[in-house]
């Protein structure tokens, strides 16, 4: 397991960890990576013989912090826990994957030891940094919500090069009884193709809320499973997919029912502007014994050009019967009566847009308590609605 | 200030303005009425700038400049507002920050200063006044959730807060009862000054009985085919759109 190298051929390294593991990377006949072609994606980054880029240092993480949050920092360079830049400490953790998703096995397989998180006062910044001088990456975290007490996590990946990265995300999260545990995710990053799959178990009385942002990136999947395991619980999962360029951007959403009385939200919007290409999948679970349940699912689109494209999937099963239920999907185009109702009024056509664009996408964000975090994000949604960035 | 010469439109290859003229000049105010289907809200969206419609012939100034060669924003920072017969909902877009945004974006047009939070809280503190609205609701979303009234008084209040040189009322009165009617017209009625002018569209008399008229035009058939006082407009409601329409068949 610890014969990775730093310098190394991206491709012969997928087959050989595929005949390691014996796993079969998904195919276009796959069906759970039917629309996102992560293979074909690695292939056309890394040609054959290609070792990664020139090794650079990172020798400050100021520009990639948030703005006025009191954060924990968490600083995971090209793989490799950094203590020089981190301030909470490395603690290992044993952790096991729970998933059969080919990237999870390979993420298990290949990552450098996973890092734990089991208490922290204040909410904790993880950065992925890559430097580009690694092509493939695998990092693992594991977070333990004791009892009663409340963790919340902030992620950004970041390839700082123009040399591809390719990296796995493990997220193994378990939630205990009245306990609280937020996750936002920063994905806004070029270059980078990333497979990241997340499990959260909660327990009962215990509240979840993610909100997952997705602007840049060549390929993001993201596999978002959580085991919704005790009564009483709450929980809110929240996407936004701004997308531009040629990125694909994938959230695959679990929502698995197990106890009765809880209650589950989900909201995921997209926006997909010149080639990009949205995918969302969402399943829910409702199983026998979770009555009661009430669980909502919404995924919104918009499709700004001819080139952009959405395929949006919700699956529900429900076994229980005494439940309420809901999905809805929808995809259009931006509302021309309502653009040039804005523009009557002496607004730009293109503030116009942005505004209505604006109003669509701030939905997904109401959840966000945390101020400093909140005006960053707005912020970051400014940018690629009013300025393209 | 606003100069129609012969203007022809179509929507949907239905041809549905044939040559209307008119001229409009500051301080005035113009009815337009007619009976359904006449083009009188065609006229309307034309002057807006509504994509759907295409002018096919005639020409359209505005102090000078062609009107017409404007995209929609270009006209309303040039002076011209259209109060909707149907205003949209837009939610999450508060009636607030949307005005802020135009009147920013005007004056800039207009090489003015743009205004800051506060002075721009204090100068719709002084428009709310003008058309009774509760101010509680343009802290709202865009007209979401608002009676037809409220929507109404809303494209009122924006129409005080822009300032424009010309407005044009469309059906302003659809859909009102009595006591929203008479808000809506005394909130225009103080805007009106020697410096713009208002062009109501109205199918009904009742609306011009509160904002009168110096000139009434009758449409039909895409062409105005009367034009006179406020008294002709009492003449039609007394002999209905049917008298317009017999006095057209008989020519």
């Amino acid at each position: 397991m610890s014969t990775v190298t730093d310098k190394r051929d991206i491709l012969g390294e997928l087959t050989a960890q595929k005949q390691a593991l014996s796993i079969s990377l998904p195919t276009s006949k796959t069906e759970e990576y039917r629309f996102t072609p992560v293979v074909r994606v690695l292939e056309k980054s890394f040609p054959k013989g290609f070792i990664g880029g020139e090794k650079k240092e990172i020798k400050s993480i100021e520009e990639y912090l948030i703005p006025g949050l009191d954060a924990a920092l968490l600083v995971v360079i090209d793989g490799v826990y950094s203590k020089e830049f981190s301030n909470i400490g490395k603690e290992e953790a044993v952790s096991t994957t729970s998933s059969n998703d080919p990237f999870a096995v390979m993420n298990a397989a290949w990552s450098k030891g996973a890092i734990s998180i089991n208490k922290s006062d204040k909410p904790v910044l993880v950065l992925n940094l890559n430097t580009g001088s690694v092509p493939s990456v695998h990092n693992r975290i594991t977070v333990k919500v004791e009892d009663g007490a409340s963790i919340s996590i902030i992620q950004k990946s970041i390839n700082i090069s123009s040399s591809p990265v390719f990296q796995t995300l493990s997220e193994e999260i378990s939630v205990g009884e009245s306990a609280r545990f937020d996750l936002y995710k920063i994905q806004n990053s070029a270059n980078l193709i990333e497979v990241g799959n997340t499990s959260i178990n909660q327990v009962n009385s215990s509240h979840v809320n993610t909100f997952t942002l997705m602007l840049d990136g060549t390929l993001v999947r993201n596999n978002l499973t959580i085991s919704i395991d005790g009564e009483n619980c709450e929980s809110h999962f929240h996407g936004l997919s701004l997308l531009k360029g040629e990125t694909i951007g994938d959230n695959h959403t679990v929502v698995d029912h197990l106890k009765p009385n809880s209650v589950s939200n989900e909201l995921y919007k997209g926006v997909m502007d010149d080639k990009s290409k949205g995918v969302f999948n969402g399943k829910i679970f409702v199983r026998p014994h979770a009555q009661k349940t009430n669980a909502f699912q919404s995924n919104r689109n918009i499709l700004l050009t001819d080139q952009a494209t959405i395929n949006t999937k919700p699956q529900l099963e429900i076994w229980a019967d005494d439940v309420k239920c809901s999905h809805g999907c929808t995809t259009g185009q931006l509302d021309d009566e309502a653009l040039f109702y804005l523009q009557s009024r002496g607004i730009g056509k293109e503030d116009a847009r942005a505004m209505l664009l604006y109003a669509f996408a701030m939905q997904t964000t109401e959840l966000i308590a945390n101020a400093p975090l909140k005006a960053h994000i707005d912020s970051l949604i400014s940018k690629r609605l009013y300025e393209g960035q | 200030m606003l100069k129609i010469d012969n203007l022809q439109a179509r929507v949907a290859e239905k041809q549905i303005l044939n040559g209307i003229n008119l001229e409009v000049k500051a301080g005035e105010v113009h009815a337009i009425m007619g009976p359904n289907g006449s083009g009188k809200s065609t006229l309307a969206s034309v002057l807006s700038g509504r994509e759907d419609y295409e002018v096919t012939g005639g020409s359209v100034s505005f102090l000078g400049k062609d009107l017409l060669a404007m995209a929609p924003e270009d006209r309303a920072r040039e002076g011209v507002f259209m109060a909707f017969q149907y205003p949209v909902e837009i939610p999450g877009v508060s009636t607030i920050n949307f005005m802020k945004t135009a009147l920013n974006q005007i004056r800039e047009h207009r090489g003015q200063p743009t205004v800051d939070a506060v002075s721009f809280l204090n100068l719709m503190k002084e428009k709310v006044k003008l058309v009774e609205i509760d101010q509680s609701l343009l802290n709202r979303s865009l007209n979401e959730g608002f009676s037809g009234g409220e929507k109404k008084r809303n494209e009122i209040f924006q129409m005080a807060m822009l300032e424009p040189k010309l407005a044009i009322l469309d059906e302003t009165d659809s859909g009102l009862d009595i006591d929203a009617l008479r808000i809506v017209s005394n909130g225009v009625n103080k805007l009106r000054s020697r410096n713009n002018a208002i062009i109501v569209v109205t199918h009904y008399q009742r609306l011009l009985d509160y904002i009168v008229p110096d000139f009434v035009h009758v449409l039909y058939k895409g062409r105005i085919v009367k034009s006179g006082t406020k008294e002709l407009a009492l003449e039609l409601e007394a002999k209905g759109y049917d008298w317009i329409k017999n006095e057209m068949a008989s020519v």
